[in-house]
Formats: structure tokens, sequence, C-alpha cells
């Protein structure tokens, strides 16, 4: 059986500098920042006092909740999935299944690092305190990893495989691929794939204690994140979401459906923690594979990548994820694609940052532009000895492009890459 | 207590668990929790959380699992009131 094309259908995106598509396609057009001050994380003595937090009204919540799905619902990953992810469907035009026959063709991937850590805690506090039968039924709902993939498989209807990837920072680009391959394989007609990630002093706690967040920037939020800045003093936590519907493209072709983009492939591995790599770091060999199996399956030669989003978190490692893609594209100093990283505006939203960048890197294919890096005018001196510094562009380039490669990697040495393309002829 | 209003109370505390909104318009002593007023089987130990603090008693897991029909419910609130 020949190999399904899968095109991208329906984005919806919950991130810290827009709650919706429309919203946020003009935010990373125009360089909004959204990391703001937190008091409560100063009041709790972290040395990062600035995160992404999405600002989600109770407004908002009601429109995606029903009052009853809204009592004792306090897991903020599933506050975001849950309104990225039927955002998605409803972008694709896809509707809820009726009461009897859920879609057989439709699944979920919906990936998470951690869910729903304030409703946990609301549970240890109750079983120290010897109340356990307090809990009522919705601790396990929001506190297991495949919690939200749960919800939304019940809430559209989905009779594929629903399921949780879990990767660190991976997460939502391997997501997109696992997605990808079910239906290049004929498993499945749509799979919504994404990825969620809670915020607050509970996730981002371990991060600062690990001293690498940035400690300088309390009075100046909209500074502190600088991915590829001379300046750059590490991440800032983010949270939110990201969701895409992936759908085999003669099924979009049929419903009459918008394409976005078309997937064109992509590589996930590990660099085994060996080489150079660690469960903080990066083997520099196995990023490279990754990089040359993606363009490989893709179909492509290196030199057709026109742009690149970075994983680029503002960390020293910035200019080493720089030296990489040079290599394994084997470009020169000015011949190298331009490269961008959304992190500037949102901060580093974990394990929904892949997913969250992939509607962002989408969006640019769709929209014909290439977001400008903000906090970046003084490009590291190490990137700027390796390529050209108009290729991290500054403000905005209004320009339309053709494909766009995407690249996350995270804690435990995995990478993930995956090669959007804008134009479905035929 | 007034007949009356533990209905009211009682109906108050199902409403937001009851799938079957026709169902909750009709809401008498046999209404069935689960069969008529198609509240998720899951949802049962809410209700029982919110009639614990509604009326400041403890329903234990026995009483619980008889607590089919707002007949049964009103049966166990008022002997549990009466225990307290």
């Amino acid at each position: 059986m020949a190999e399904k094309r899968v095109v991208i259908t329906g984005m919806g995106v919950v991130a810290p500098n827009a709650t919706n598509l429309p919203d946020f396609n003009d935010a990373i057009r125009n360089g909004r920042c959204g990391i703001t001050h937190h008091q409560e994380l100063a009041d709790l003595n972290f040395g990062c006092q600035v995160a992404g937090q999405p600002e989600v009204t109770d407004e908002i919540l009601q429109q995606y909740f029903s009052p009853l799905e809204l009592r004792g619902l306090n897991s903020s990953g599933i506050f975001y999935g849950t309104i990225a992810g039927t955002d998605a469907w409803k972008d694709a035009g896809l509707s809820f299944s009726e009461k009897e026959n859920p879609d057989w063709d439709s699944g979920i991937i919906f990936g998470t690092g951690i869910l729903g850590v304030d409703k946990f805690r609301e549970a240890i506090q109750l079983i120290d305190a010897g109340k356990t039968r307090r809990l009522g039924s919705t601790s396990v709902l929001q506190t297991m990893a495949s919690g939200l993939s749960a919800f939304l498989g019940g809430k559209l209807g989905c009779g594929n495989q629903v399921t949780t990837n879990s990767s660190a920072c991976t997460t939502g680009t391997e997501a997109v691929l696992m997605g990808y391959d079910r239906i290049k394989s004929g498993k499945a007609k749509r799979m919504l794939v994404g990825s969620c990630n809670d915020h607050g002093p509970y996730v981002w706690g371990g991060f600062d204690a690990m001293r690498i967040l940035p400690h300088n920037f309390n009075d100046d939020p909209t500074s502190a994140s600088r991915p590829m800045s001379a300046t750059a003093t590490g991440f800032v936590p983010g949270s939110g979401a990201g969701a895409l519907v992936l759908e085999e493209y003669e099924s979009a072709k049929e419903r009459g459906a918008k394409i976005y983009a078309e997937v064109l492939g992509g590589a996930v591995n590990s660099g085994g923690q060996r080489g150079g790599g660690s469960m903080t770091a990066a083997n520099n060999t196995g990023v490279q594979r990754c990089i040359k199996e993606a363009i490989g399956n893709s179909g492509i030669s290196a030199g057709k990548i026109d742009v690149i989003n970075g994983h680029l978190t503002a960390t020293t490692r910035d200019a080493t994820e720089i030296v990489n893609w040079k290599t394994a594209l084997g470009s020169g100093k000015d011949n190298f694609p331009y490269i961008n990283s959304l992190k500037g505006m949102t901060g580093h939203c974990l394990s929904a940052a892949g997913s969250i960048e992939c509607v962002a890197s989408v969006l640019q294919l769709k929209n014909k532009f290439i977001f400008g890096n903000i906090n970046c005018d003084d490009l590291h001196p190490d990137i700027q000895a390796i390529i050209s510094p108009e290729r991290v562009p500054i403000k905005t380039k209004e320009q339309p492009f053709n494909i766009l490669a995407k690249a996350s990697f995270g804690f435990g040495d995995v990478n993930a890459v995956v090669v959007f393309k804008k134009t479905v002829e035929k | 207590m007034e007949e009356k209003d533990l209905n009211a109370q009682l109906k108050n505390i199902v409403e937001p668990y009851a799938q079957n909104k026709e169902a909750l318009l009709k809401f008498n002593d046999s209404s069935h929790f689960i069969q008529d007023l198609e509240v998720n089987s899951a949802n049962l130990v809410d209700i029982i959380l919110d009639v614990e603090d509604e009326f400041d008693i403890e329903v234990d897991n026995d009483s619980m699992e008889g607590m089919l029909t707002v007949e049964d419910a009103k049966k166990i609130i008022r002997q549990k009131l009466q225990e307290k």
C-alpha cells in the first residue's frame, strides 16, 4: 500500500502571549512578549520570578467546559490542552461525534510532562490529613498523565488510538511525528496531536533549583528570555498548549478542508547520553543525525530548507545548536537558512513548547512571514562567528517561503525534528 | 425537616451532575440517580460529599451503596441526622 500524504487542517494554541490562533498569529508577527513578573514566585523566594503563563479567564473556561466539568477542576494543563485541542478540531471544520458512535478513523496523541500538579497538591494535603475519602471522583482523572487525551477523546468522540506521549521538551514535536506516522501508514485518517504543560511554582521550582533560569531580569520581564543573545542567562519557564489536526491528504481534499501545510517528514532519536550527551545535555552527533534523517525522509536536499524554527532556549547551548544545524545541513556562513526562536516571546513552555512552536512554524509558512527574534539585538559572538547575522532576523520579514524545519530537544538527550512544506499541489 | 425542603436541597445538589435535564424536571422519590437522572456513576461519590457538606453528616460506604434513588438518599440523610 502506498504511503499516505499527511497535511495539517486545523490548529489551536494557548500561549503566554495569546490564547487563540488569530491573536497568536498577530502576537508572533508583531513580536509581542507574554512574559510577566509573578509575585507568587517572589513570595516563595524564587531566583527567577518571571514566567510565561497564558491569561485564561473564567469567561473563556466557561466556553469550553460545562459547569459540572469545571467543578473541582484544578489542572492548568487540562485547561490549556482542552482549549487548544477543541479549537484545532473546530478550526479543521470537524464536529463532535454523535452519541452512539465514535469516529473510528480519528485519534489523539496529546503529550505532557506532568499534569494536574495543583490538583495533586490538593490530594496530598487531604491524604496527609487523613481525609482520603474527601478527594471525590476527579483526582485520578486530573492527575493521570493521559488525563487530557482522555478528556478530549470523550469530548470529541474519537475511536482511533487515544494516548499521551512524554519526552520532556521534545514532547510536542514528537506527538506531531507520532500522529504523522500513524496516518502515513494508513492506521488513522485524522490525528489530533499536541502537548500541554501545567504552570506554577511546583512545576517551575525544580528548574529554579538547577540554577538554569535567569535571575537578573525580575524587574524587566519582557527582556528576560533572550535566545541567541550575548546577554542570555537561562530560559524563562512557561506553560500552555498547542494542537494540530493532522489529516490524510485525500480525506482533507474530499472534505474540502483548508490545508495549512504538509508534513513532509521528520525524525526522532536519542543521543543515548553518550559522546558528550547527558541527562541534561545533547550528544551533538545525535542532534546532527536527527536533522539529517529528518531531511532524508522528507525527500528533500538540505539546501531546500528556507527557515529553521530552533529549540534555542536562551542558554549557553544556543550556539552549539546552531553549529549542529550548520554541520548537519552542510551550509556555509551566508547560505544558512533564516533561523528564529519563539521562546523570546513565550519563554520555554517545557513539554508544551514543541507543539506551540509547531503551530508558530506553520503560521509563518501559511501566512508568509518569518517572525523576528525579540531580545536578540546583541547576537551572541559565538553565533556571529559561524553564521551571517542577517540570518537571525530581529524584525519580522514579510516574505513567502516553502520549507521550514522545526526542532525540539529535551532532557534525557532526546531529539525531534519535523519538516513542514507550504504548498500542496494537485 | 420539612419534606419539601429536603427535596429541594437534594435536587439542588444533584442538578449539576444530572445529564438528563428532563428527568430533573420530574425529580421525585422514585428518580433513580443513574438510570433516570443519568448521573455518571463516578460522580455518585461527589454527590455524597456534597450531601455531607450540606447536612453536616457522614455517609459511610455501606449506606452509600444502598443509595440508588432519591427516596434512598432521603432515608439515609434522615437517619444520619437523627443519629447526630
